[in-house]
């Protein structure tokens, strides 16, 4: 542990004008974790790319397994051992987990792919990383999860030195983040240098050595991840005193009206049985569980997006027939789903377009009244404080808790009654996270009803007035006040505690329909 | 329904046009590379702007320009037709055979026209219905198409030359109006009404929207099959049209020759014109432009005497050039 295998010296980097990294100074020793912070836009993925040398710095010199470079390129990177586990996959979906594995550099016999050695090699990486996993499977029928480690097994194969986790944990649940946390740790045992960036303090605080903190650009700390509780670090990162995240729930008052949205029986092929669950005006419904548990699929059941085998849903008493996403809108619905860039917004639309998206009847007298979607799109920047220099220009420019808002004003564009958000802050920095929460309460406080789905145990606890807990398609039990806590929720989503029946645990002060 | 929009109104449409469309690099160059075409052109021969040849430049582009703007809206939905060709020569046939039958030459020539439209747009709706309900990939149904279109047209006629002796029939294509060939008013009219629906009503916006991301679209409760069924029927009805010009213009049409590589040319019009072949956006003025430049190209090249032979490779080239510069800017 003598030699830095990593030292950075004074890096900054500018597009055009914009200074984006400032003087950003570290030097990191194999086998060491550095939690790297920053807010979205801070300069995180910048830093990233310069280390994986996509990116060239402006100013400053790269020491790296003691050469000296002013710049990298992705091929010396890749041979020096830099890694990058990126957030979106670069997985072939169509081939199989040991043909990804070794993609780019195949192990050869005489000319021709040794298909039983590079299997077998790929076994004895999971093994390794104590992944039970058959790696004749295509990458297709992975989970979320285990395409990661598939990822993992990858930079292994790679012989990677220095390995960068770009936000790991965000489409991951708490059990399977557990799992990687232990394979990072194989890793570091194996004397390989990790770079964590994530949005959760926690795991931060859990699993770093060291911190590096960036706002707007510029290195703001960087000291060992002990000195700082997670109030430090969140203050660090805005530059501001964060006041308390989650704004608070306000007490329910319970009138006679029928719940605005009742799911009575829903079974779904396969997928879903017997899903019974209501959700008032003004009031928060958590769907916990685990990554496919069934969360997604009710919410997309609701909307018509899928056919239900059985089962009923009423809309303030009534019951109503969806079969498509128009009638659901029609009927006050609306779902944020989890894949914000793959369900959610058009990248390559701008942000009116994407606004407009559910609406733009509204906006049509004869033509496209482009002005007055222009004049709404400026009314939801203001409000929900969209960063976007021109509203003209695609969202896929934008940052991700940006793009959420546009994502956020689309739905609010058809105001809707009843709001189904899928992971409604997966991969946006804690501001946004806080902002969003507050949107979400004051929807409530206009008399909306919201179910929030989330794999954010905190974020469920701190958000939620009622808990449904969905194991295997099926609602494991409902938690209500005090019961509302990380332990209970984990017990039932895992299966460690069943009911015979669904039961309601916890004091809940209201009647049930 | 749609108000009569008054003089501010259009100003606005109009800056709104001026805004989002032509300044950007996407059909800016483009527009460039036709205007240089243009001053080369001029200086490279004598005869290039002659208004005989200038008219005849634009009436031959406006047979397959008309069928590159119908095959605007398929690739920007995310599809490709390659069967539009085939689909001429078919669509000639039947107008023909149409207009042979009824005596009466004013009857016989709306309702051939007529048929043409509506022919068309049932090739159209096969090849959609193909796409959509069948979920068979757009380029392998329309290579099926493509040889069945061209196949019936061949044994309706037993591959001979059809023509008629009706004396209305080729005042239409061969017609003029102000001084203007027909079919070049033809294109050019559609053209601003395939503007309107692509950038001014929530339809186009839709056919971007699938083109872009087709389960984003589904998830906004866009119906997406038929707006890609609608994009193949208006594909189709543009053949319709561009038939209706090329047969009148001949008075006759020959089922091997007509249309041939016509899918090729308005693909190489929209390509040039900026329109992204992965769908999700394009313009219709770049289809427009584009198509001018294939026509303009063509003209030089005979009028300075350059191999019959060598065309095909300038005209290669230019679609090559124009992809790749748009690659460099994405």
């Amino acid at each position: 542990m003598s030699e830095p295998i990593l030292r950075l010296e004074g890096i900054g980097k500018a597009f055009g004008p914009v200074q984006v990294l400032d003087d950003i100074s570290l030097s990191v020793m194999p086998g060491e974790v550095i939690g790297i912070l920053g807010e979205n836009g801070a300069g995180k993925s910048t830093l990233l790319k310069i280390i994986s040398g996509i990116y060239t710095p402006t100013v400053g010199t790269i020491y790296l397994n003691g050469q000296i470079f002013s710049a990298l390129d992705p091929i010396t990177a890749r041979f020096h051992g830099v890694a990058m586990i990126p957030q979106e996959f670069n997985l072939i979906p169509t081939l199989r987990v040991y043909e990804n594995v070794f993609l780019g550099q195949e192990v050869r016999r005489n000319g021709f792919l040794d298909h039983a050695d590079m299997r077998k090699r790929t076994q004895e990486l999971l093994s390794s990383l104590e992944v039970n996993l058959d790696p004749r499977l295509p990458i297709a029928q992975l989970s979320v999860a285990q395409k990661q480690m598939v990822e993992v097994a990858r930079v292994l194969a790679n012989d990677a030195r220095i390995v960068i986790l770009d936000e790991p944990t965000t489409v991951l649940t708490d059990r399977e983040v557990a799992v990687l946390f232990r394979v990072v740790r194989a890793l570091v045992a194996k004397g390989v240098t990790i770079l964590f960036i994530s949005h959760k303090l926690k795991e931060v605080k859990d699993l770093c050595d060291r911190l590096l903190i960036l706002r707007d650009g510029k290195q703001v700390e960087l000291c060992e991840t002990k000195a700082l509780n997670e109030e430090d670090m969140a203050r660090k990162m805005v530059g501001r005193e964060l006041s308390q995240i989650y704004p608070d729930k306000p007490p329910l008052d319970v009138t006679g009206a029928p719940p605005a949205l009742q799911v009575r029986g829903l079974s779904l092929k396969g997928k879903l049985t017997d899903i019974n669950l209501e959700v008032r005006r003004g009031e928060v419904l958590g769907l916990a569980g685990l990554v496919g548990a069934g969360r997604t699929e009710i919410a997309e059941t609701i909307m018509g997006l899928r056919r239900k085998a059985s089962g009923e849903i009423l809309i303030d008493g009534q019951t109503v027939d969806i079969r498509s996403p128009n009638e659901a809108h029609a009927h006050g619905l609306a779902y944020l789903s989890e894949d914000r860039q793959g369900k959610g917004l058009i990248l390559s639309f701008n942000v009116m377009q994407n606004i407009t998206a559910l609406s733009l009847k509204r906006y049509v007298r004869g033509f496209i009244q482009h002005r007055a979607e222009r004049r709404r799109a400026e009314h939801y920047q203001q409000r929900l404080a969209i960063k976007a220099s021109n509203l003209a220009a695609p969202v896929s420019l934008l940052s991700g808790g940006n793009q959420q808002k546009v994502y956020f004003s689309k739905l609010l564009d058809i105001d809707p009654d009843i709001l189904i958000l899928d992971e409604p802050t997966r991969g946006i920095d804690i501001s946004a996270k806080q902002q969003i929460y507050r949107l979400i309460r004051d929807l409530t406080e206009q008399n909306k009803a919201v179910i929030v789905i989330s794999s954010e145990l905190e974020e469920v606890i701190g958000m939620a007035d009622r808990v449904l807990v969905i194991r295997e398609g099926r609602i494991a039990v409902e938690l209500n006040g005090d019961d509302i806590n990380e332990e209970q929720i984990m017990l039932y989503a895992a299966g460690a505690r069943q009911h015979a029946n669904c039961e309601r645990v916890g004091d809940y002060d209201g009647t049930i329909a | 329904m749609a108000q009569l929009p008054n003089t501010k109104s259009m100003g606005g449409v109009a800056r709104q046009g001026m805004r989002r469309l032509p300044l950007n690099a996407t059909i800016l160059a483009p527009l460039v590379a036709l205007i240089l075409l243009f001053v080369v052109s001029s200086i490279a021969s004598e005869y290039f702007l002659n208004t005989r040849n200038i008219s005849n430049v634009l009436r031959q582009v406006s047979y397959t320009g008309i069928i590159a703007i119908g095959m605007t809206f398929v690739i920007i939905a995310g599809g490709i037709d390659l069967s539009v060709g085939s689909m001429v020569a078919l669509v000639g046939v039947i107008i023909l055979y149409i207009i042979n039958t009824i005596s009466d030459p004013i009857q016989a020539v709306l309702l051939g026209m007529l048929a043409a439209i509506a022919a068309g747009g049932l090739l159209g709706l096969f090849n959609g219905l193909l796409v959509t309900r069948g979920r068979i990939a757009a380029f392998v149904v329309t290579l099926a198409s493509m040889s069945i279109f061209r196949s019936l047209a061949l044994y309706f006629t037993d591959a001979a030359e059809v023509s008629t002796r009706n004396p209305l029939f080729s005042n239409v294509g061969g017609g003029f109006f102000l001084g203007i060939p027909i079919p070049v008013l033809v294109f050019f009219g559609l053209a601003i009404l395939a503007h309107i629906l692509l950038f001014h009503t929530p339809y186009g916006r839709h056919v971007c929207a699938v083109g872009a991301n087709a389960q984003v679209a589904r998830y906004s409760g866009i119906r997406v099959e038929r707006i890609v069924l609608s994009t193949f029927v208006i594909a189709g009805i543009c053949v319709g049209l561009s038939a209706i010009m090329l047969t009148s213009r001949l008075n006759s049409v020959s089922p091997s020759d007509a249309g041939y590589f016509y899918e090729l040319d308005a693909i190489a019009a929209v390509v040039i014109g900026g329109t992204a072949l992965s769908g999700g956006r394009g313009t219709v003025w770049g289809t427009v432009i584009g198509a001018l430049i294939l026509g303009i190209i063509n003209n030089m090249l005979n009028l300075t005497g350059v191999s019959p032979y060598l065309q095909g490779l300038v005209k290669g080239g230019v679609i090559l050039l124009a992809v790749l510069l748009q690659y460099k800017r994405a």
